[in-house]
């Protein structure tokens, strides 16, 4: 017995999150963009179709149960589909992140476009490609990578700083900029959780082959 | 226990020479066989049988502890049970078995020249895979030893006590004479288990108790191994490991392959094996991809 008929669910879950990571990712993109063109009709159209992240979401976890259930899983197996619950739980939690950003740009006054966004652009860069990197390093079970991603993680905090920095020399200079550099650290703010969302897939790449849970990366925020 | 730790025949004064050998382990992954935390009931050393020319274990070294309850797994013919009726001296009842190594019950050489056999089986019990009970009532059933070792106590009370830990008595208390055949197959394993428990053991092996069992009348059972293992030492051979999981403390994973037959590959906390094994062997077969 050599678990063909495990195997095979397992690489269908494992496929499944790869679909997941990918709607986040678009998720995110497109937030990012419908920002810098002030289109609040696109963001809305984002927003609407996180339901269908959060339903991709609950039919993986359904099935990766009923794989629990049925094929009773044991040591990496058994972690492998652990890990498949937290990762999906992370994916759509990013995906909330992109939502929340484009229902800041629904709110945001309108503006010359395309909008400066500073930093942020930059910011949005490297969570996504952490996120392609985190998803990567998922697929191919590949531990030093996992750690690696999560090193670029302090990146996308310096990046925050500077966006920090940026908003407040602006409210400061020219208080009619508030509001709209409030929404915009709330934007760096959910670029910043996304990045951290990716480090917790790294943990659980790290968990799945070593059985170890360690923190890769301690947030400070 | 309260028991002490004494196996001589009554008559004999001397205790057994503990000898101790030393021979070459067979190889395992560093690490792979950890040493359990705390009391101690049962010592194996570098432990190796034969069954006529054919070797069944190879150089088996593990200590078992007491009050906890240690899984055997390993596939077919890997010598479980040749090791487990080790632990009790059954195999002394098969003519051609060559024993070499040493076995320990509280620091005592189990195979000492003046250790009495059958003592040894009445501290260390045995319950096997198919329930086993005499053709008599359910009392008779679980007296019976008590009855052949001239127990001179409460013959009710023991026979009493024996059910309602063995969680049987609140089932037959109002029908103890009848036959212990006509109970369920759940019922019976049981019964076999009140029947070993009353001759007050130390130890109690058992060799796949639930293979013969529904799955509710296994749960019992494992609720009951649960309950026991609070002054009872277990050994238990199982092919399932859910239930080597859900009820051990420890686990001992064994093999047979080209180069070593009888071997122990691991044995660790059941947590551990079950989730982090050391051996490559072990996480193959625990999740099934062996062979
Ligand atoms: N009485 C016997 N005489 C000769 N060979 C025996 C005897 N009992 C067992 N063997 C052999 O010793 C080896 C180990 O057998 P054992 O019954 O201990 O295996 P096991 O791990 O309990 O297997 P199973 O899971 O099938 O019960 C096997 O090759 C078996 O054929
Ligand atoms: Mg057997």
């Amino acid at each position: 017995m050599t678990r063909d008929l495990f195997n095979a669910e397992l690489r269908q879950l494992q496929d499944d999150v790869l679909t997941l990571g990918s709607m986040a990712e678009k998720a995110i993109l497109d937030a990012l963009e419908s920002m810098r063109d002030g289109d609040v009709e696109w963001s809305r159209r984002i927003i609407e179709d996180d339901q269908r992240i959060n339903k991709k979401r609950f039919e993986i976890e359904d099935r990766a149960i009923f794989v629990i259930a049925s094929q009773q899983p044991m040591a990496t197996d058994l972690r492998a589909l652990a890990s498949i619950l937290y990762i999906i739980t992370d994916l759509e939690r990013i995906a909330d992140h992109a939502e929340g950003i484009a229902r800041i740009n629904t709110m945001m006054e309108p503006e010359p476009l395309p909008r400066r966004l500073g930093y942020i652009p930059a910011m949005a860069d490297r969570a996504v490609a952490m996120l392609r990197d985190s998803l990567k390093a998922y697929i191919e079970m590949d531990v030093d990578a996992a750690v690696q991603i999560c090193n670029a993680d302090d990146e996308v905090d310096r990046l925050q700083d500077s966006v920090y920095e940026d908003c407040i020399q602006q409210m400061v200079a020219n208080p009619a900029t508030i509001q709209r550099n409030t929404y915009l650290l709330w934007t760096a703010h959910n670029i910043e959780r996304i990045a951290d969302r990716c480090t917790n897939i790294c943990e659980r790449v790290v968990y799945t082959v070593t059985g170890h849970m360690d923190e890769l990366n301690v947030s400070r925020y | 226990m309260s028991n002490s730790v004494d196996l001589r025949p009554a008559s004999t004064g001397q205790r057994a020479a503990e000898g101790t050998l030393e021979r070459p382990m067979a190889q395992a992954q560093p690490g792979a066989i950890v040493e359990p935390e705390g009391e101690i009931a049962i010592t194996i050393e570098n432990l190796s049988l034969w069954y006529g020319p054919k070797q069944a274990l190879t150089n088996v070294s593990m200590k078992i502890p007491a009050r906890k309850v240690t899984a055997l797994i390993g596939p077919s013919g890997c010598g479980k049970s040749t090791l487990l009726r080790c632990i009790n001296r059954m195999n002394d009842l098969i003519p051609t078995v060559r024993i070499q190594g040493s076995l320990y019950y509280h620091g005592v050489n189990l195979y000492g020249p003046d250790i009495d056999p059958v003592e040894v089986r009445r501290r260390i019990g045995m319950v096997f895979q198919k329930p086993n009970p005499f053709p008599k009532s359910i009392y008779d059933n679980v007296a019976f030893g008590a009855r052949v070792n001239g127990f001179k106590g409460n013959l009710d009370q023991l026979v009493e006590q024996s059910l309602r830990r063995a969680a049987l008595w609140e089932e037959v208390k109002d029908n103890l004479k009848k036959s212990g055949l006509a109970l369920s197959g759940g019922q019976q394993q049981r019964l076999c288990i009140a029947r070993a428990i009353a001759n007050q053991p130390d130890v109690i092996l058992m060799d796949e108790p639930c293979s013969a069992l529904d799955p509710i009348a296994t749960l019992k059972i494992e609720d009951l191994m649960r309950e026991l293992v609070k002054d009872y030492t277990i050994i238990i051979v199982t092919h399932n490991m859910q239930q080597a999981a859900r009820v051990s403390d420890y686990t001992a994973f064994m093999l047979t392959d080209e180069q070593v037959t009888g071997q122990l590959v691991e044995y660790g906390p059941t947590e551990e094996l079950f989730t982090t094994p050391k051996d490559r062997r072990t996480e193959d077969y625990i999740s099934g991809r062996f062979g």
